[in-house]
């Protein structure tokens, strides 16, 4: 019997069902359900992690001791949009500290910060691979490469003047991005509607507008 | 010969490389069909073996070799690393983006060579367009009969998940990754055993890197020996290479190994941006020991050949700085990653990587203490005694090690620079 829990929405309820029936063992959900909780509880709560420990028949405070480890489950509320920006090697050799002070001035927010109104979280993060579009920032993980001070500026401007519902990393390439680490392709149509990963399985992956 | 195996598809057919029907219409699959149809699953890790290709994931472990430690126990699993983090590499990302079902496809020959019946793809949480890309061929190959209950109509069966990570480069080290894919803590474990007798749910496991399961469709199709002529001995096949930084031509390139490091940075990549000089550059990632102009840019771009010279190809990242880098500045970013990335279980790197990255920060700071230069290469030595390379270890995996290679590459070649920033003189750069 697989334990569902309740007060989720059918949709994410149907993601868990989803997630658990992928591995042979339980346990290994706990990563993809910390991420569907964080969609249900805006972040990785007490409440979401105890949810998840349900979920897999393990304690919370395993839960916690998974979450913890890693740095994309946010136990402490985090704004609609999560712009993070990399200031790993091959970004700061191309100004990425330039980049994240636009940010911050932009937000009035330093990094691991908030603004008041809780629209936009700002971080620095170490590499997130997209070293020939140096410098990198990503929104709700969906990236955009090539980004100037005057750029994330502007970024932080459309993001908090538009409120997108759903952040299109093309899109935003577009409007704010430049050298790319390589040829993208054709458009992507989906993107993050939460700082969650944008894959279909956790439920924030969207069709664009 | 074909100089291009991974990217001739992406770079042919840039606006659909990454569907069924454009993979189908280019040959793809059909190595599938051969695999099953007409060769055993030990044929296919004779080729494997044969093709002498290299993990191209860092380790540089030759990949049949690693298949043929497979123990016999069921079930069996193959786990492929698509958690890229190492700093300077973003190669994965383009071939797993660009044409994941070639990726795919080599997926499903392995599992069929191996003995698998339910494989895994780790992508790192920062790549959910990956994770996008990877789940659609997926289901477009189930569709199509590629994956599921009888594959192309054979007893073979095969289910393939998407795992995605939280966002810690420690889980790019297979015991690391395959502690995160059970839904544990990322922490590195004591080796033996090795995964392919203990890994997944402590079954058999293979662990292979992204860019190594790709090559696999071709070698399939065009035989080990074919792979094996390609390049240099003991760096045969090509490489895909990311090169970034101060750079002309930034990108992927993928290559035949064996050229010199000067025509690759300044006839493939373009060379160094507003006519400026080359002063370092790191050779594969951010764990490698760099090189020097004044020594290196004649040396062969082979995986020995960098080995030789006391460093290492990694996974193939090449990371370039210009006469205006702030050395120090450098390297304390790159030992700043490695504290961060500590998962904490041995004390050298979890204690050492942090005293490295505050010494640094205080001589960049304008703090530095004339002791300095010494106490970074004591606490260097005390993760990693005598500071050679491939480096002594006191840890479980590598990742302290790799912190010491900024260290001892800025004190062997920059010295006068360090020095000088220490004694808060006007730092010469360049």
């Amino acid at each position: 019997m697989t334990a569902t829990i309740s007060h989720w929405s059918p949709e994410n309820q149907e993601r868990a069902k989803d997630i658990l029936a992928s591995y042979p063992e339980k346990r290994s959900a706990v990563m993809p359900l910390l991420y569907v909780a964080s969609l249900e509880h805006e972040y990785a709560s007490e409440d979401a992690m105890r949810e998840v420990a349900d979920l897999v028949e393990i304690t919370p405070i395993q839960v916690k001791s998974v979450a913890s480890f890693y740095t994309m489950y946010k136990r402490e509320p985090v704004g609609d949009y999560l712009v993070s920006v990399c200031t790993g090697i091959s970004c700061f050799l191309r100004g990425a500290d330039d980049v994240l002070e636009a940010v911050e001035e932009a937000t009035g927010v330093r990094s691991g910060e908030t603004t008041e109104d809780g629209s936009v979280s700002v971080e620095h993060v170490e590499c997130i691979g997209a070293c020939g579009g140096a410098p990198a920032v990503q929104v709700n993980y969906e990236l955009i490469e090539g980004v100037t001070p005057d750029k994330a500026e502007a970024l932080i401007k459309w993001l908090e003047d538009t409120k997108p519902e759903v952040v299109l990393a093309d899109e935003m390439q577009q409007l704010f991005g430049g050298q790319q680490s390589f040829d993208w392709g054709p458009a992507d149509t989906m993107g993050a509607i939460r700082p969650v990963p944008a894959f279909g399985v956790f439920g924030s992956a969207k069709e664009g507008r | 010969m074909t100089d291009k195996i991974l990217t001739a598809r992406m770079d042919a057919h840039p606006l659909d490389s990454h569907t069924l029907d454009r993979y189908l219409n280019t040959g793809g699959y059909e190595a599938l069909r051969k695999a099953i149809r007409e060769m055993t699953a030990e044929q296919i890790t004779e080729e494997v073996k044969a093709s002498n290709m290299r993990g191209r994931g860092g380790a540089g472990f030759p990949m049949g070799v690693k298949w043929g430690f497979l123990a016999p126990a069921e079930p069996r699993y193959l786990v492929v690393n698509c958690d890229e983090s190492e700093p300077g590499t973003f190669n994965d990302r383009q071939l797993a983006e660009r044409d994941p079902h070639q990726l795919l496809e080599g997926m499903i020959i392995a599992s069929y060579a191996l003995g698998v019946n339910h494989a895994f793809v780790y992508i790192r949480g920062e790549y959910p367009k990956v994770a996008r890309r990877m789940q659609s061929a997926i289901d477009e190959a189930r569709a199509a009969g590629y994956l599921g209950k009888s594959v192309i109509g054979s007893e073979f069966s095969l289910d393939v998940t998407v795992h995605m990570g939280g966002g810690a480069y420690i889980c790019g080290e297979e015991t690391a990754l395959l502690n995160s894919l059970e839904g544990r803590r990322g922490e590195p474990r004591l080796k033996p055993p090795f995964p392919a007798v203990e890994g997944l749910y402590a079954k058999p496991t293979i662990v292979n890197n992204v860019e190594s399961i790709a090559n696999v469709p071709w070698i399939t199709t065009n035989g080990g020996a074919a792979y094996a002529a390609i390049g240099p001995e003991r760096s045969s096949g090509t490489k895909m290479v990311s090169i970034s930084g101060h750079i002309n031509k930034p990108g992927n390139y993928e290559i035949v190994l064996g050229m010199t490091w000067r025509e690759f940075i300044y006839d493939i990549a373009g060379g160094i941006p507003d006519g400026k000089e080359l002063k370092a550059w790191i050779p594969g990632g951010a764990s490698a020991p760099w090189f020097v102009p004044s020594e290196h840019l004649d040396t062969l771009f082979t995986i020995d050949d960098v080995a030789s010279n006391g460093s290492m190809l990694g996974a193939g990242a090449v990371i370039v700085m210009d006469e205006t880098t702030n050395v120090v500045a450098a390297a304390h970013r790159l030992v700043r990653f490695f504290a961060h990335e500590s998962c904490g279980q041995c004390t050298p790197c979890r204690e050492g990587t942090s005293w490295l990255e505050a010494v640094l920060k205080r001589i960049l700071d304008g703090n530095g203490q004339p002791s300095d230069v010494d106490l970074l290469l004591e606490i260097s030595n005390g993760i990693s005694p005598g500071l050679a390379w491939p480096p002594a270890m006191t840890t479980i995996c590598p990742l302290g090690p790799s912190a010491v290679s900024p260290i001892t590459s800025i004190t062997r070649w920059f010295m006068p620079e360090l020095e000088a920033m220490i004694a808060g003189s006007e730092v010469a750069v360049g």
